[in-house]
């Protein structure tokens, strides 16, 4: 990109070197190896590194569902990939610029995503004939010439991990576990990036194990100095700082904002937290967080199952808490039943379905958008409920509030959609301020005269949460249908014709809370591309690339997917075609169809993996093509693998 | 300090205005009429009290009492209970339960909310059948019961719920029959009193789908029931027979007295409600039709409730943490300030 300059880097035994350095405005590096070998700690600690220097970050995490798969197996490699930058980016990047390959099996399958002349640093020490055997490589890539069109930087890893270590006294099954360190010491040199932070870091994280603290800081300063040192790597690349809107920032990934946005949610309403949760990737880490918030007067609860979790939150909304329930596409479908009935005795709770692949077990480590449908129509009855969707790691926060908001506002279950890409992924987030956030005190009705289970808000349609405890306003509700008053059981026809009615218009009326919609472009146009969810990034990079060539594109990202939001109807119309992309096979699209009676296209993807810019692009770019007369897709068109 | 004044509670005011649909005859009528009773006796709050249920006939219960009421959906009612409890310590929170509600759909949450010792008050109307489904075998039904789906006979072996809620970890665990008013009133006051997960198995006739499936041992209770009394021998018979142990701990049928054949009450096993696991397990296998049944309190343990835990946690943490601030929480981990020239500083 820019120019080279000629600077100096201080090593730091003091020796000076003259190195090329290099600005670049962006870079996506992906560390891959085994899974037992560190490479999301190696990847989160160089995201830090990146923050830490102003750059913005866009983090993808990507790892099998084994914890500690086969040594050297194909299936059981990890990769975390960083895009950092110098200007504001919305994705992981599309393709790695940089490829760390701890193994053979890691090269095999990640080689295929590295752009043609990227960078690739190899573990030599790892390409031993067992290993390239169980990858399925006939010879040794490095050596055969088949990575020609890459700059290799062939390294063996292991042996100057060990080397480093000589005198240690922890065992060589210890000391090889260090190697990761060793790639993290090397791509901080090659980026310049301040060791120093690092290394406090690490002896933070290693306090209680301080011989594995000194042994980890030693192999990467190994790294380090490797870099340095070896004449193979002649030149630093420098990623400027990104220019962001002033004040506060920290790096958060969705599961962490989410938490964070649940008690936050519960403040603004004036009210105590429970949580309960059942053991599901990749659901589980908020958990583990509202435990450590205690102090906040949060409960949280491991039930013995999805189906308890569910019926714990919804005793503890009885009772007057802001009760929420987290799981993924699975775990939700066990708690169907559960969730009607807190459609038909009108409870707030929240439920939190961090998406993963699907059916059944699925993909479980992996991202999907595929419970979309389950949201809408995932309960026996009429059991409609409000349904929104979080954009990005840091946009968790947000929409936990508001779900928290008209739970508690419209007396229903409301569900918030994330993925395994939201959790995990993680960006640079400016912090809120707390106190410019609205508050939603919730009142308890305590007044006994004139008081009927199911009299309605005229506004909201919502029902008093009158609570146990309050004198004089005892009552019974319950899953049978009831009086649209009295709230006794009542099976006459024309009162639960009324009922189901009533509960659907009180998610209609929800679009009266629901804000602007979120749109890029113009009013009007050639294509409306339409998304939800954790594509936002990918779609609205493409959206901007065609729209800053002229064409005309724009893309409406939808909060709420039930109700609608409203901005869409207004625009929809407008548009020659709509493209709705999505991760899975048209879900959205078959509303968008039925809603507005449109032609809408599909793009879809379901190999588990985020939508790529390119692919977006490419797939708008086929309907702006006037030539282009395919009839619109009807049955979902999977990408043709990349 | 005024003394508190006792609520003057009578049975009319914990019947809600709601007509009770159970079947005429049905066992659940002289259950409900006795806890309304006794409720009125303890002088409940009304406010304070919540009654939750799961599904089948037994189920209907809460919509009968002019209490706080949920009737939920089969099975899950201990979990839900839970959910209230752990969040509002204060309430008296009543789970209204069946044989196939509780033993079978929501077995697991049954378990588990006795593991935890949960402080709820379960009432497990045991009729051994399926009676709002019409008739089908439960799985506390004899082996061999014939009923719609099981038109030869049913294959599968009862459970016995006095065992199941022991070995769960049930910290009050008792036995009544439901038209037995004096001892099931007994038996409610010591449970209301009791911190922790209480299990109370009644004896509960459906003259519909099962009639008389009890009435060998309700209509004979000195014959076929043992009156358990604390420190008193395990007598029934009119002190005729006991209870002692035999070889292999095989607890066995003698006939009490001095005499030839006979055993003196001395050697008669004595009950006592704190008594070891093992005893208490003991008294679980006293089942028809070899044995007379165990009715009063079988055990009673004092342990910490899992309310009790969860709200010392919190409040250890405060005390230890501070109350949480939102800001320090907002403010942790890695944090750094862009400034007015859009880069870090």
């Amino acid at each position: 990109m820019a120019g080279k300059v000629r600077a100096t880097s201080l090593g730091s035994e003091g020796k000076r070197q003259s190195m090329d350095t290099k600005h670049l405005d962006r870079v996506v590096i992906r560390f891959a190896g085994d899974s037992g070998d560190g490479m999301q700690l190696t990847g989160t600690e160089f995201a830090k590194a990146a923050a830490e220097a102003g750059n913005d970050i866009s983090t993808f995490p990507d790892f099998p569902a084994e914890i500690r798969a086969p040594a050297g197996s194909l299936f059981g490699v990890s990769g975390f990939q960083l895009h950092f930058s110098a200007s504001e980016i919305h994705t992981p990047g599309d393709a790695p610029d940089v490829l760390v390959a701890m193994n053979p099996a890691a090269l095999k399958t990640n080689l295929k995503d590295l752009i043609d002349s990227g960078t690739l640093i190899v573990n030599t020490g790892a390409f031993v004939e067992a290993n390239l055997k169980k990858a399925g490589y006939a010879s040794n890539p490095i050596d055969d010439g088949s990575l020609s069109k890459y700059k290799v930087h062939a390294v063996d890893i292991n042996h100057l991990t060990m080397a480093a270590l000589d005198g240690s006294e922890l065992s060589n099954k210890e000391k090889g576990r260090a190697k990761n360190f060793f790639a993290l010491g090397l791509v901080f040199w090659m980026y310049g990036r301040e060791p120093e932070s690092e290394i406090r870091r690490i002896y933070q994280q290693f306090a209680k194990k301080p011989e594995f603290g000194e042994a980890n800081v030693k192999v990467f300063k190994a790294g380090y100095h490797y870099g340095e040192t070896a004449e193979v790597f002649q030149t630093v690349y420098k990623v400027p700082p990104a220019v962001f809107k002033p004040g506060m920032y920290r790096n958060i990934t969705g599961n962490e904002a989410i938490a964070l946005g649940l008690v936050v949610g519960a403040q603004l309403a004036g009210k105590k937290l429970f949580y309960s949760g059942y053991p599901i990737t990749p659901a589980s880490s908020i958990l583990h967080s509202l435990a450590k918030y205690k102090n906040f007067g949060t409960m949280t609860f491991q039930a013995e199952d999805e189906i308890a979790a569910m019926g714990a939150a919804l005793g503890a909304a009885y009772g007057g808490s802001i009760a929420v329930t987290a799981s993924s596409g699975p775990g939700v479908a066990l708690k169907g039943e559960a969730i009607g009935l807190g459609v038909m005795t009108e409870l707030p709770v929240v439920i939190l379905n961090i998406q993963r692949g699907g059916p059944s077990t699925g993909l479980p480590t992996k991202t999907e958008q595929s419970d979309l449908s389950q949201s809408l129509f995932g309960r026996n009855g009429e059991a409609p409920l409000p349904v929104l969707a979080a954009k990005s790691p840091g946009d968790t926060f947000y929409c936990a509030i508001e779900a928290v908001k008209i739970a508690t506002r419209y007396m229903v279950p409301v569900i918030l959609l994330s993925d395994g890409y939201i959790a995990n992924g993680s960006e640079p987030w400016p912090l809120p301020n707390l106190a410019a956030l609205p508050r939603f005190e919730v009142v308890h009705r305590t007044d006994p005269s004139g008081y009927f289970v199911y009299q309605r808000d005229p506004r909201t349609l919502a029902r008093s949460w009158v609570i146990p405890g309050t004198p004089g306003l005892e009552h019974r509700i319950g899953g049978i249908e009831k009086d649209a008053l009295t709230g006794n059981i009542s099976y006459a026809p024309d009162n639960h014709e009324k009922q189901t009615h009533v509960r659907a218009e009180k998610i209609a009326r929800v679009a009266q809370d629901i804000g602007e919609l979120d749109l890029s472009g113009g009013e009007s146009g050639d294509v409306l591309l339409v998304g939800w969810g954790g594509t936002f990034g990918a779609l609205r990079q493409a959206q901007q690339q065609l729209a800053a060539q002229g064409k005309q594109v724009s893309h409406a990202h939808l909060r709420w997917l039930s109700p609608l939001e409203p901005g869409l109807a207004k625009i929809i119309h407008n548009f020659k075609r709509v493209v709705v992309a999505e991760l899975n096979m048209g879900q959205l699209r078959q509303v968008i169809r039925a809603t507005f009676l449109i032609d809408a296209i599909g793009l879809n993807k379901v190999q588990g993996q985020p939508f790529k810019v390119r692919e977006v692009i490419d797939s708008i770019e086929k309907q702006l093509d006037t030539k282009h007369t395919e009839p619109a897709a009807v049955a979902a068109q999977p990408l043709a693998s990349a | 300090m005024t003394e508190a004044v006792k609520i003057k509670l009578s049975k009319k005011d914990l019947e809600s205005d709601q007509d009770v649909r159970w079947c005429p005859g049905c066992g659940d009528y002289a259950i409900l009429a006795t806890v309304q009773r006794t409720l009125a006796q303890i002088g409940i709050k009304r406010e304070n009290t919540v009654f939750i249920s799961g599904i089948g006939c037994s189920s209907r219960f809460p919509y009968y009492m002019n209490t706080y009421g949920f009737h939920t959906i089969h099975g899950r009612a201990p979990a839900i209970a839970s959910g209230l409890k752990i969040t509002r310590p204060e309430l008296d929170v009543w789970v209204i339960t069946g044989d196939g509600d509780g033993l079978s759909i929501g077995g697991n949450h049954m378990i588990h909310a006795l593991r935890r010792n949960m402080d709820l008050k379960i009432l497990l109307f045991n009729n051994q059948i399926y009676g709002l489904t019409k008739g089908q075998y439960s799985p506390t039904s004899a082996i061999g019961t014939r009923a719609p789906s099981t038109p030869t006979g049913s294959i599968d072996h009862p459970l016995n719920p006095i065992s199941l809620a022991l070995g769960a970890g049930a910290t009050f665990v008792a036995r009544a029959a439901d038209t037995d008013a004096k001892l099931m009133g007994a038996i409610l006051q010591e449970a209301y009193q009791h911190k922790g997960a209480v299990f109370i198995e009644l004896l509960q006739n459906c003259p519909v789908f099962n009639d008389g499936v009890w009435e060998a041992v309700k209509d004979d209770p000195a014959g076929r029931q043992i009156a358990l009394a604390e420190g008193k021998p395990l007598v029934f018979a009119g002190g005729t027979k006991g209870i002692t142990l035999g070889p292999g701990m095989t607890p066995q049928v003698v006939d009490v007295g001095d005499g030839p054949g006979k055993t003196p009450v001395s050697e008669i096993m004595v009950h006592t409600e704190r008594g070891s696991m093992l005893y208490a397990n003991l008294l679980a296998q006293l089942v028809q039709p070899d044995f007379p049944i165990p009715m009063g309190v079988l055990y009673r343990h004092d342990k910490p409730t899992y309310g009790e835990l969860a709200t010392q946690q919190v409040d250890d943490a405060i005390a230890k943490q501070g109350q949480g601030d939102l800001n320090k929480l907002m403010y942790s981990g890695m944090v750094w300030e862009v400034g007015a020239d859009g880069t870090r500083h």
